[in-house]
């Protein structure tokens, strides 16, 4: 389901999207905690950044300066150009899309009404703004008939896509989330992360993120912005540089150990060198194959199960990724899947493409060890 | 007609309508007005009271301090002291069940407010509600089921207090308390009783009612 999104809803927005830039920006509290330390970075138009960092490190707190609910001390934040400390609050956050951890939503309004909030808020005539609402709900892949319930009748997973819904009800060209999937459970954190990226490939909003996951921030981010403790900005980079060039120690921790093995999801598996003889028909098995492993095929090609001629009646495990969209890391992940060692590729409808054995898998490897 | 003491129905049927002030239509509506009142005056009042009270957390503890001092003192006293302003009327009774009421009233909206939980409060902020808009909009609201329960038993307590007014002429239905002083005849002290029972049920079952129409959300919370 495609749909588009230009503009036309609402006066405090045209849908268009907006650069955020911090400029200089500390926030010291009266107590002389220094929460945010003079942080300079910008958010680019139609693009995820995602803040992340152990806690303290000003990340919440750097988010909230966006939408004045707080206030910097020094220094100033721009919405493409326009210092954020010069727009009446309520007038701001109305068009700034706004998402927190356990969702937030009003416990007395029905889903729908709660998704209207904003436009609500703005003026809207009620049935547009309901219309509107059910359109999103259906948007972040939520049942119309929720609409009529109550927050408490939903699913964590749930309230969160009505979270969603709510804050891209009145369309705002700026999206602001504060560890919004932290509090599902880790296969529904996968589904609203997968479905946040389909989102903004279709919505191009400019997204500021809050996480302490890096895992998250690398997955989600166009751009990673690393705080450390004391509000101080430790790099900022896409998430393949920051994998292979930490800028410090700090850094290279908080990446964590196995930050070689996450670098390979930014490359495409694409490249891989595919065979396509290695495949059989169930019933046509050769008694003198050279080969160690041989993938047996249904008629119409999808796979049904490696077998090695040594112990032709074992049916052994096969693993896939998709050809030509997954990335290496989900390559290796299938050929580790197998004892056969080798990754079956398959196309969006199942079917095998070829398969990457050992060696194809060694030379990607050696590639991208080389960048 | 039989020549022993009337039947409790048929004492009850002749002193319905007399006419007079001291009919029991008369009293039931005496009742009423100052049970009513006082509900209606402490909730219109309590309500700035506790949002001033979370506004301003300092002022929560001299207030309730002061409040729980006012339910505290025995209402006769209270009547003589009103007495000299405001006569033997109504006003007397209405006045400490007012009071009364609202002891119970602030700490039920002081709570209600404080069940909003923070996530929903910031969230309001964020959609970008006005401070005012966020409390008629979100934090009453929310607050509604806490304090009509404290309204349930301020009215069913102040219905029942009224009868203590009999003690200076204006007790409504609790008049028929001090006959049956004077003059060991029963049907009017039943007919008080039952008749005040009556009125609280009501009135207990018109806010069970509203609190439905108005907080459907609190039932399917409890069916689910």
């Amino acid at each position: 389901m495609r749909r588009t999104w230009q503009g036309g809803y609402g006066p405090a927005t045209n849908g268009r999207s907006r650069v955020i830039t911090f400029d200089s920006v500390t926030k010291r509290y009266p107590d002389g905690t220094v929460a945010v330390d003079n942080l300079s970075l910008e958010a680019p138009t139609g693009q995820i950044t995602v803040f992340v960092g152990p806690s303290g490190c000003g990340k919440t707190t750097s988010l909230r300066m966006i939408n004045r609910m707080i206030d910097a001390s020094d220094g100033q934040i721009l919405l493409d150009g326009t210092a954020v400390q010069t727009i009446d609050p309520p007038t701001l956050r109305r068009g700034i899309g706004y998402v927190i951890q356990q969702a937030g939503l009003f416990p007395h309004r029905k889903i729908v009404d709660n998704v209207a909030t904003v436009p609500f808020l703005l003026g809207w005539d009620k049935k547009k703004a309901r219309d509107r609402a059910m359109e999103l709900l259906e948007v972040v892949g939520l049942d119309p008939a929720m609409a009529q319930r109550y927050p408490f009748q939903l699913s964590g997973g749930q309230q969160q896509r009505v979270g969603v819904a709510r804050a891209l009800a009145a369309d705002p060209p700026v999206l602001l989330m504060d560890e919004p999937f932290s509090a599902v459970d880790p296969i529904v954190r996968t589904s609203l992360q997968d479905e946040l990226l389909k989102l903004q490939s279709e919505l191009n909003k400019t997204i500021v993120f809050v996480t302490h996951d890096i895992d998250e921030a690398i997955k989600l981010g166009d751009r990673v912005a690393v705080l450390r403790v004391g509000g101080r900005l430790a790099q900022l980079a896409d998430p393949k540089t920051l994998l292979s060039e930490p800028a410090d120690e700090f850094v290279r921790e908080f990446l964590g150990h196995d930050r070689g093995i996450r670098r390979l999801q930014f490359i495409s598996a694409a490249g891989l060198r595919l065979r396509t003889d290695l495949t059989v028909a169930e019933d046509a098995f050769p008694a003198d194959s050279d080969e160690p492993w041989l993938l047996i095929v249904t008629p119409d090609r999808r796979p049904v199960a490696w077998v090695t001629p040594r112990r032709p009646e074992e049916r052994e495990p096969y693993g896939t990724f998709l050809h030509g969209k997954d990335n290496m890391r989900s390559a290796l992940d299938a050929a580790l899947l197998s004892p056969s060692g080798c990754a079956v590729a398959v196309d969006e409808d199942g079917k095998v493409v070829g398969v990457a054995t050992r060696e194809a898998l060694d030379e990607a490897l050696a590639e991208a060890a080389d960048v | 007609m039989s020549d022993g003491p009337p039947t409790l129905w048929e004492w009850f049927a002749r002193n319905w309508d007399t006419g007079r002030v001291g009919s029991i239509s008369n009293l039931l509506s005496d009742h009423l007005v100052m049970s009513l009142v006082p509900i209606v005056a402490a909730l219109v009042l309590s309500l700035p009271l506790g949002l001033a009270c979370v506004r301003f957390r300092w002022l929560y503890q001299p207030t309730s301090g002061l409040m729980n001092i006012l339910y505290a003192l025995p209402s006769l006293p209270i009547f003589m002291l009103l007495i000299s302003v405001t006569g033997l009327s109504q006003t007397t009774v209405i006045i400490p069940l007012t009071f009364y009421a609202m002891a119970v009233l602030i700490p039920s909206v002081v709570d209600g407010l404080g069940a909003v939980p923070d996530h929903v409060r910031q969230s309001a902020v964020a959609m970008g509600f006005t401070p005012v808009r966020r409390l008629v909009q979100v934090e009453l609201p929310i607050a509604t089921p806490v304090v009509l329960a404290g309204l349930r038993v301020v009215a069913v307590s102040s219905i029942s207090l009224v009868s203590v007014g009999a003690l200076i002429g204006q007790g409504g239905l609790g008049m028929l308390f001090t006959r049956a002083y004077q003059n060991p005849f029963l049907p009017p002290v039943i007919v008080g009783i039952v008749g005040i029972v009556l009125l609280a049920l009501v009135a207990d079952g018109l806010l069970v009612l509203a609190q439905r129409l108005l907080t459907p959300w609190v039932r399917a919370r409890r069916a689910s």
